[in-house]
Parts: C-alpha cells; sequence; structure tokens
C-alpha cells in the first residue's frame, strides 16, 4: 500500500479512537470539566502531562533544530525537562494541596486580591494563545504534508475534532485522550529512531547509539566534529552561543516550564498530594524518553545527511532527497555549476538550503522503513499538536468562565450556568485558535519566546513566594509580577520585534538574548517582591492559615 | 504546631539538597563546567556534552523519585498519611 493509503488509515484510526473516548468521558459537573473531577491516577495523570507537554514543536521540530544547533540545542533538552523537577519539588503538591481550579485561583486566593487574580488571568490566555496558535498550524501543516490536503482544511478537520472533545468532556476527556496520544506520539517517536541507530552504529537503543561507533570504527560524535570541522561548520559538540546566553535560556525555559498554566493544572486532577509529586515523576520520565532520544536523532541525521549530500553529483541524490525536494524542505542551487552538490558553512558557497522538520519528518525514509512507520510519523505530529492545543484550550475555558465570569463578573451563577460559559468559551477559543492556525501572524515563533518569559517572570516567582514565604503580602506579589512582566515585555518588544528603538545581538544587555531574558525578569521580580515586603503590613491571618495548610498534606475535602 | 514546623524544616532540607544537586548537572556540569569536563570520554561522548544532552536529564528524573521517597516516609514518620 502506498503512504497516503496508510496514512489515512492510521490517522483515521487514531481519531476514531478520541472520538470514542470523548463519547465515554462525557462530563456534566464543573469539578469534572475543570479538573477531571480530581480522580485521575497519577500514572495517567504524568502519561497526560507528558502529551500535553510536548507539542508540535517538541515532536517534529526539536531534534531538527538540535541537528543544526549542537551543542546549543542542549538548551532544550535541559530546560524542558528540568522545569518539572522544580514542579515536583516546589509547586505540584502544594498547588494540588490548595485544591481549587486554576492558577489565578491560587494567586488570587494566596494575595487575597482580585487585582492579582486579573494579572493572572491576563497572563494565562495571553500565554495560551500564543501557543495554542503554533498548535493549531501545526496541525495542519502534518495534514498537508502527508495527505496533501490544503493546510486550511488540515486546521479545520483538526479544529473539528478538539472541539469535540474538549466540549463534551473538559479536562476529563482531555486526559484521557492525553493518554492515548502519549502512546501513539512515543511509539511513532521511537520506531524510526531505533532502526536508525541500528542502521548506524548497530545499538538498538539510540541514547546508547548516540555513543557508540559507526560501522568504520570511529565515534559517532568524533565523526560528526570531524565532518563540521571540514565543511567549515562550528564543532558539533561545542555550539557557537555564548556561556552567559546558554545559562540564561536553560534557566528561562526551565522556570518557564514550570510555570505554564496549562501544565500545572494537571496537577490539580490527582486525589492526593502524594499523587502530585509521583505523576511529577512519571511525567518526567515519559517526557525524558523522548528528549533523551532526540538528541541521538539529531546526531545521526546530522552525520547521515552531510554524508548523503556532501559532494555527491546532482543526478545521483537518494530518492527521498528528491521527494522533498518537492515540499521545499530543502533546497538545492549549484552555485559554481560542477554538477556536484557543496554543503558547506560558507554561506557564499554553500549550495543546500535544509528546514530543520526535515530530520524527524524524512526519517524513516532515510532509513529505508515500510510506508506504514512514515504513516505514523503523521499520526504522531497529530497526536502531538492536538493533545497540547487542547490543554491550552482547557486554560482559556477555566480562565474565562471560572476566573473572570464566577469569581468576578457574576459570582452568583449556578453550577450549570458556569459549566454551560465554559463549553461556550472552550467553542470559542477553538475558533479563535483556528482563526490563527489559518492566518498564521508571522511572529508565532517569535512570541514563544514571549510565552515563556512570560511564564518565568510572572506565574513561578508568583507561586513560589506564595508557598514558601509566609509574610509574601500582596503589595510584594503584586509589585513584583508587574516589574517582572513590564521589564520582559519591553526587553522582547525591544529585541525581538524591533520595536520601541529596536537593536540587534550587539546592543543586547549582558549578552542576553531575548529568548533567555525571562530569568532576569524572574529574578527582577523576587528582588522587587521581597523589597516591597518589607516595606508594607504582613498578610491577614487567614491566607498566613492558608500557607500553614497548603505546606502540610493531610486530608484533603 | 511545633510538629508542623518540624516537618516543614525536614522538607525544605530536603529540597535545598535536592536542589543544589539539580543545579550542579544541569548548569555546572552542562553548562559552567562543560569545557572542562570535555577533556575527558564516556564512551564515544565528551563528557560535558554528555551531561547537556544526556545525563543531565537522567538525573532530573532520579531527584524527583528520591524526593517522593524521601516525602513519603516522612509523611508516614509524621503520621500524615491521607
Amino acid at each position: 500500500m502506498d503512504i497516503q493509503t496508510w496514512t489515512y488509515i492510521i490517522v483515521g484510526l487514531t481519531f476514531t479512537l478520541y472520538i470514542g473516548i470523548a463519547i465515554w468521558t462525557r462530563v456534566g459537573t464543573t469539578k469534572g470539566f475543570y479538573v477531571a473531577g480530581g480522580g485521575v491516577s497519577p500514572l495517567a495523570n504524568g502519561m497526560a502531562t507528558a502529551a500535553d507537554w510536548m507539542s508540535a514543536a517538541s515532536f517534529i521540530s526539536m531534534a531538527g533544530l538540535i541537528s543544526f544547533m549542537g551543542y546549543d540545542g542542549s538548551v532544550y533538552l535541559m530546560g524542558w525537562t528540568g522545569g518539572y523537577v522544580l514542579l515536583a519539588l516546589l509547586l505540584a503538591p502544594y498547588l494540588r494541596k490548595f485544591g481549587k481550579f486554576t492558577v489565578p485561583d491560587f494567586i488570587g486566593d494566596r494575595y487575597y486580591s482580585n487585582y492579582a487574580r486579573s494579572v493572572a488571568v491576563i497572563c494565562a490566555l495571553f500565554v495560551s494563545f500564543t501557543y495554542v496558535a503554533g498548535q493549531m498550524r501545526g496541525v495542519g501543516v502534518v495534514f498537508s504534508r502527508f495527505l496533501e490536503v490544503d493546510i486550511n482544511l488540515g486546521v479545520i478537520l483538526g479544529t473539528g475534532i478538539v472541539f469535540f472533545y474538549a466540549v463534551m468532556g473538559g479536562m476529563k476527556g482531555i486526559t484521557y485522550t492525553q493518554v492515548a496520544q502519549y502512546c501513539v506520539l512515543i511509539f511513532a517517536f521511537m520506531v524510526p529512531a531505533i532502526f536508525i541507530s541500528i542502521m548506524m552504529t548497530g545499538n538498538p537503543i539510540p541514547q546508547l547509539g548516540f555513543g557508540d561507533q559507526l560501522s568504520d570504527g570511529t565515534y559517532l560524535l568524533d565523526k560528526l566534529d570531524g565532518l563540521h570541522a571540514e565543511l567549515g561548520f562550528a564543532a558539533y559538540t561545542d555550539g557557537s552561543k555564548s556561556l552567559i546566553d546558554v545559562f540564561f535560556i536553560t534557566a528561562a525555559l526551565m522556570v518557564g516550564t514550570a510555570g505554564l498554566p496549562h501544565v500545572i493544572v494537571r496537577f490539580f486532577t490527582v486525589p492526593k498530594v502524594k499523587d502530585a509529586r509521583i505523576s511529577a515523576g512519571y511525567a518526567l520520565v515519559f517526557i525524558a524518553i523522548l528528549y533523551t532520544t532526540a538528541p541521538a536523532i539529531s546526531a545521526f541525521a546530522r552525520t547521515n545527511l552531510i554524508e548523503t549530500i556532501h559532494n555527491k553529483p546532482y543526478d545521483k541524490l537518494p530518492s527521498w532527497v528528491i521527494n522533498w525536494k518537492k515540499t521545499g524542505l530543502i533546497e538545492f542551487k549549484d552555485k559554481n555549476r560542477d554538477g556536484i552538490v557543496q554543503y558547506l558553512g560558507d554561506l557564499s558557497k554553500n549550495e543546500v538550503k535544509i528546514d530543520k522538520d526535515i530530520i524527524v519528518l524524512a526519517n524513516p525514509e532515510i532509513a529505508k522503513l515500510p510506508n506504514w512507520v512514515i504513516a505514523l510519523v503523521a499520526a504522531g505530529g497529530l497526536a502531538a499538536a492536538l493533545s497540547t492545543a487542547a490543554g491550552l484550550l482547557l486554560v482559556i475555558s477555566t480562565s474565562v468562565a471560572h476566573d473572570i465570569i464566577k469569581k468576578q463578573w457574576k459570582p452568583n451563577i449556578s453550577e450549570k450556568e458556569e459549566l454551560m460559559w465554559a463549553r461556550i468559551s472552550a467553542g470559542g477559543a477553538v475558533i479563535i485558535a483556528a482563526y490563527f492556525g489559518i492566518n498564521p501572524p508571522d511572529y508565532v515563533a517569535a512570541t514563544v519566546a514571549l510565552a515563556f518569559g512570560l511564564a518565568a517572570a510572572s506565574f513561578f516567582p508568583a507561586i513560589v513566594l506564595g508557598v514558601f514565604f509566609k509574610r509574601m503580602n500582596k503589595e510584594g506579589a503584586i509589585s513584583g509580577m508587574i516589574a517582572g512582566l513590564l521589564f520582559t515585555i519591553f526587553y522582547i518588544l525591544k529585541f525581538k520585534f524591533g520595536l520601541l528603538g529596536g537593536g540587534n545581538q550587539n546592543d543586547w544587555w549582558f549578552g542576553i538574548s531575548p529568548e533567555g531574558i525571562g530569568t532576569l525578569g524572574m529574578l527582577i521580580n523576587l528582588f522587587t517582591a521581597l523589597v516591597i515586603m518589607k516595606f508594607t503590613p504582613p498578610p491577614p491571618n487567614e491566607v498566613q492559615k492558608i500557607v500553614e495548610n497548603i505546606r502540610i498534606p493531610e486530608k484533603i475535602d | 504546631m511545633n510538629k508542623q514546623k518540624v516537618y516543614w524544616s525536614k522538607n525544605l532540607k530536603y529540597i535545598g539538597v535536592l536542589m543544589s544537586i539539580w543545579f550542579v548537572v544541569s548548569f555546572g556540569c552542562g553548562i559552567l563546567l562543560k569545557d572542562f569536563l570535555n577533556n575527558y570520554q564516556l564512551g564515544g561522548f565528551k563528557l560535558g556534552f554528555w551531561f547537556a544532552q544526556q545525563g543531565a536529564i537522567y538525573v532530573f528524573v532520579l531527584l524527583i523519585f528520591i524526593y517522593v521517597l524521601l516525602m513519603n516516609r516522612l509523611d508516614k514518620d509524621f503520621e500524615l498519611e491521607e
């Protein structure tokens, strides 16, 4: 059977599964809709968190990104996993004990202020919308590449599926579809990785093959460093970013991860404090499987790519290169007209332009795997994008229905009405997300830096201070959040979007890129909060009681 | 009340130790000491590079499970099991 038939079959089967789960997990209460009734097992929550967290970018783009960045790609590997240690040790158990529905709930109650709640809601909405636009686009891209349908039709199909299970089943529907989606995506990611590892090093475990010898007896990474030196690229194991920038980006991604509302809310869904701790552990295991395999794929694919195309005659390139040339993901231009491909670090002589996404997407073809594996990669990419989109849509719908309508605007509405509002806002959010998927603002990639920066500079410090400093009051926390946010927004607008005077790499403060500035924003938040706290009255007694209470696990409800 | 304070200070101690390890394996071995550690090999890996792309992640996983074990034991000692 050809690739397209296989793709229709496998994608069709997975979508049927997601819809089946949605019907099975319908909910009728706000608690069911917001936190799946608080009855999810830690293992299932770990899997759901992993799928929630790993987006289209993790699945499709990350290995390729690292492939072209070498050591510098470590910022993503450490940054997007290290945050789970922060979550497990500093946030998840206490937020679970607190036992409400959303992050703005905690901020609003802990800092006894609707003003603080509003700041948190705005951040949560902004971060989630930024993120979700990219996911819907990812769905469209996967559809168009594998099924050769129009990108917009792809976005609409994906939207339809998410709409169905998010609006019907809320958090419960999302949780169990995410469990299924995790299984699909990890299987789809690992199968080609294992085959490529065997093909190149004879070792079936990619994490070990990564450090193993090639058939000619040299170590893979030594070979790759050698090739890079020969072609004029920076050494693969060395990278080219400055030390301080690598440090700050890694920290911003870690802290940002721990502060992302769609990740945090997952820990509200387990029954006990102790479950929140262990499910963060499970989540990281499930994430680490992909995150330790990705850099291995990067190195395999990089070596393979260079050896396949560099110094080869144009008319003798393998068929996968020809196939992917049609998609525009790989482009050639015979600059010196010698009929031979030159792939070089020197841009004036380099003849090849390669899109990072090709590394994962073309992997099965490079390894000469059967057509059903290629179809599986398509289903995996869709699972990764849909699961993350659904998690984000839920945050948006809860923020609107619970934090804005119920907590501020109409406190007297009944549970039924609140649930109706939650469904309406989930539906509205899906439609807005689809709109951005079809008409992506060209700054989508840039806004991801903003999402992490804002989460790092606002939520993370506010929550940690709220748990670990009993004396922290609303004056301190609110001024800290605002200072951290304004600073981070200012820096990113200036250096990423070229507004407010703009500036280039040489103008960066202390050599820190906009991607890493959230770390400084977080420090500014902490410093401001602690100073203001010293000069303002302590929080009321009942708030100090809340803090004492969330620190001890005891019975809940 | 006193019991709560003891529980909390033990928890803080665990967090302090584990977060230090967290910092050392990632920001330490993977970033600040990378060039120095790259003088050593672990199989086909330069050691600093290995920490940055593999080792730190394995240690992160371990840290969470160690914390889970420590806290479960602490909850039991203080009879705070739910």
